[in-house]
């Protein structure tokens, strides 16, 4: 314990332009709301000896309680909030509205681990290697129950949801390693579910990507799982072809009209019925239990390859509107 | 009033000795006895709960996992956070104070329903039974919010008791509301009107609403939840075609305004309080009175500000951060009314008043972190951190706890026909309040460097802090213990008190006897007098 009090942390490390965004507006409230809490106590304290009870039949006075008091106390109040909020608004948007060009990394939550896949093949666990000076975007999602990533010294989180994904965005301005955490309550070994985030200047991280083995390119393994499940017996003649299918917009057998995006491409590889495109026949089996949801990635990853009209995830929080069941 | 004031200790028609014996009291209608039956009821669930917080906060003394394996950790917290909501916080001042002060504030003889009014506590009962008889057979771990698909498919506990548990509670929650909303609707006495109501009525009438209103949709979801985990139906779990979030929607829908279950009737103690040791009629009746109504309103409309970073669309997200801010409002009206009350007021800093100052000042800081948490970009980073967990627990302990105790203690006259030790309730009212912060404000600073909730294990670093908190916890507990003991003493050796010991104004005070009769009052009452009379003067007996 020697030497522990000065170790005391009060402040995580702001190490992305989003901590700097949370670290301003959290200061910002700090001083508004401390402000108020300190002219509300020594109110308090000021009135409670100030007018202390004197004699015991002692009553106090009567005073109106005039309109315009009421109205200022509530008109302030909600002006500085509607500030707050405004403010908070745009944080948040910054961190989870998506960007084009970012890297783009998935991420798999299960129990109790995070399995991470970059895009040129490297498989980490519980670990995640950053450039620094990057935008980064994660497609979270879980295998099992819901997860959610938390690196504190970027100050952002997001749920890994089973069945949907979810993003996030940061951009590291500082390397260095820093805490992963599995914020949401996952079960026995929710607090061991954690890792580091290592941030690497641009040299250091052309030596790891260098230095790592890795695998495949993931679009790569995509394309031999795209065999190896047998997608490419159908897809091309009696089902739709999937050349340039991702963002794509999709007319549906109901008229409906729907882009394909990593949500819909997700779905309709477990739910092949729940959205038919138009003109061809529900044949398709589902493929639910088969392929996991790291596989799923990797298939994605490939048809993304096949033309995309734009590079990038966009299909932020477009979720199945009700239940897929199969008719 | 009464003909035999100064015979009222011994009068055997007093509610305490108008019968004897076990069944007289099991089987009461009385709205005073059943309040004395919660009583008990509820502060063994507390120390219950409490016990649980103890363990856990004994764990977090060191980063590892020493004292309790993990799996034995995540039943701690989750049977804390049942046993204390639904089974303490819930039922503490509605079915305790309200029970008791409910129909004597508005001039009635019982509730409106005396014997639903015993079938709440029958419920409570079974209920509180059920969630014991879960804890022992080995617990629950699903964390009080029962998470879904962890709840429904992955949890190795006995999750289907515990949400059997909260189903039956939710019975008694739902009965004790309806008997407060038709008991203010029509068992007022002549003369009091709506806006001569004490504000604690006021504010036990929202949480009526509320409980009527929201408990349904907590019977729904967990039965949903019981559906899903015996039959595999699928309805929050993906892997069968369900949708996880939807829990949470439907949850939340219910726990949001559970939440002002567990906060607006310790505002209404505390707007008693401050009015009675200022002697003084309350800044702004209306618009506090009218503040707990817009809470009760808008208290349905934030739920999802639990959900900014789960997944649910950013512009729902950008909805119920606004309206989460309009339902601040109300609640600051309340603060700054209560601080402008004691202007010009002759305080008296007895222990009542201590807990209500206590509870403003520790509301006030639960409510502006509230502002942080409801800022979407800030709720990014501390949402499921310790900060959450501090800032709620300085509404609902620092709020609803010490505004319980602050009533506990300045009806204990009227309830026991005692009076309490005042030097031994201020020591323990200063225990309470510096152990509460020394608990929870370490808490914030975590929550901020990023320690998540329910974590059996974390990393070094945030000893420091954890130390401080186990360290206030200890002290708190002492706070919590010293009462039990001298407010049993004061039963049998307490000063024998007045009828009204304070001078405070209200019905229960001027027009009943400390204890009351049976039925409350020798006459109807008839009411000519705004609440909080004190220039026209209080009568004292």
């Amino acid at each position: 314990m020697a030497g522990a009090a000065l170790a005391v942390p009060f402040w995580p490390p702001p190490a992305a332009q989003s901590a700097t965004a949370v670290d301003h507006l959290f200061i910002f409230l700090l001083a508004i709301c401390g402000t108020v809490a300190a002219g509300i106590f020594i109110t308090i304290l000021y009135f409670a000896a100030r007018y202390r009870r004197r004699a015991d039949d002692e009553i106090g006075s009567l005073r109106p309680s005039p309109l315009w008091v009421e109205l200022t106390w509530t008109a302030i109040p909600a002006a500085i909030f509607l500030f707050i909020f405004g403010w908070g608004a745009r944080v948040y948007f910054s961190i989870y509205s998506p960007q084009v060009g970012a890297l783009q990394i998935y991420v798999v939550g299960k129990q109790w681990m995070w399995e991470v896949q970059h895009p040129n093949g490297q498989r980490e666990i519980n670990q995640l290697h950053l450039p620094v000076n990057r935008q980064v975007q994660l497609v979270l999602t879980s295998q099992d129950v819901i997860h959610s990533f938390f690196v504190p010294a970027f100050r952002v989180k997001r749920d890994a949801v089973p069945g949907m994904y979810t993003t996030v965005q940061f951009h590291p301005t500082k390397a260095g390693e820093y805490h992963l955490f599995c914020a949401e309550y996952c079960g026995t070994e929710h607090s061991r579910m954690i890792g580091t985030v290592t941030v690497m200047e641009p040299r250091d991280y052309e030596r790891w990507l260098a230095g790592t083995p890795r695998g495949e390119p993931l679009a790569a393994t995509g394309e031999r799982l795209f065999t190896k499940y047998g997608c490419v017996n159908c897809h091309g003649n009696i089902a739709p072809a999937l050349d340039g299918v991702y963002m794509k917009g999709i007319g549906l057998a109901d008229g409906r009209v729907v882009t394909a995006d990593d949500q819909y491409l997700r779905e309709s590889i477990l739910d092949p019925g729940a959205k038919i495109v138009g003109g061809f026949p529900n044949i398709m089996p589902s493929f639910r239990g088969v392929v996991n949801e790291v596989e799923l990635q990797a298939l994605i990853e490939y048809l993304k390859s096949l033309g995309a009209p734009a590079a990038g995830y966009a299909g932020e929080e477009r979720r199945p509107r009700r239940p897929v069941t199969r008719p | 009033m009464s003909t035999h004031p100064h015979l009222h200790r011994d009068d055997p028609k007093d509610y305490l000795h108008c019968e004897y014996g076990i069944r007289s009291w099991l089987f009461t209608t009385d709205h005073k006895r059943i309040a004395i039956l919660y009583l008990v009821s509820i502060t063994l669930m507390f120390f219950v709960g409490g016990a649980f917080a103890t363990l856990v906060r004994l764990e977090l003394i060191t980063p590892q996992s020493d004292l309790l394996q993990p799996e034995t950790y995540n039943r701690m917290f989750t049977m804390h956070g049942i046993v204390m909501v639904w089974f303490f916080l819930i039922p503490s001042i509605p079915a305790v104070l309200g029970n008791f002060l409910i129909p004597m504030m508005v001039g009635a003889r019982d509730l409106a329903f005396p014997r639903i009014n015993l079938l709440s506590w029958w419920l409570f009962t079974a209920s509180g039974v059920f969630v014991l008889i879960t804890i022992f057979i080995g617990g629950v771990d699903t964390g009080w919010t029962f998470y879904t698909p962890f709840s429904t498919f992955y949890s190795n506990s006995y999750a289907v008791a515990a949400a059997l548990a909260i189903f039956i509670n939710g019975f008694s929650t739902i009965l004790t509301g309806l008997n407060f909303i038709v008991t203010v609707h029509t068992m007022r006495a002549p003369g009091m009107t709506w806006l001569r109501l004490p504000l604690f009525v006021w504010s036990n009438y929202a949480t009526a609403v509320i409980m009527v209103l929201a408990t349904p949709v907590l019977a729904i979801t967990l039965l949903l939840v019981g559906i899903e985990r015996v039959f595999r139906v699928g309805i929050f779990d993906p892997a069968l075609g369900g949708d996880p979030i939807l829990f949470q929607h439907l949850f939340w829908f219910y726990s949001h305004p559970a939440v002002y279950i567990m906060i607006l009737p310790g505002m209404g103690v505390v707007s008693e309080l401050v009015t009675a040791f200022s002697r003084k009629r309350i800044f702004g009746y209306h618009f506090v009175a009218f503040a707990s109504m817009a809470i009760a309103l808008f208290g349905f409309l934030v739920w999802g500000h639990h959900l900014f970073v789960s997944g649910q669309s950013l512009y729902a997200g950008l909805v119920f951060s606004l309206l989460s801010y309009l339902v601040a409002v109300p609640s600051a009206i309340k603060v700054f009314n209560w601080t402008a009350t004691l202007y010009k007021g002759s305080v008296l800093l007895a222990t009542p008043m201590l807990y209500a100052l206590a509870f403003i000042g520790l509301f006030t800081m639960g409510g502006l972190t509230g502002l942080f948490v409801a800022a979407l970009g800030v709720d990014v980073h501390v949402h499921d951190t310790y900060f959450v967990v501090a800032h709620f627990h300085y509404i609902m302990v620092g709020g609803m706890v010490t505004a319980y105790m602050g009533g506990l203690h300045f009806w204990w006259p009227k309830i026991s026909g005692r009076m309490y030790p005042e030097g031994w309730a201020k020591i323990a009212a200063g225990l309470i309040f510096f152990g509460f912060n020394l608990t929870f404000f370490p808490q914030f600073v975590l929550g901020y460097l990023g320690m998540p909730r329910r974590y059996a294990t974390y990393p070094p670093e945030f000893q420091v802090w954890n130390v401080l908190s186990t360290a206030g916890a200890s002290i708190l507990a002492v706070g919590y213990v010293v009462p039990l003991f001298y407010l049993f003493w004061s039963m049998r050796y307490g000063k024998i008190a007045p009828r009204n010991p304070w001078r405070a104004s209200g019905l229960e005070w001027e027009e009943a006897d400390s204890p009351p009769i049976k039925h409350n009052f020798e006459e109807v009452p008839t009411v000519t007098k705004e609440a909080y009379h004190y220039h026209e003067g209080v009568r004292l007996g």
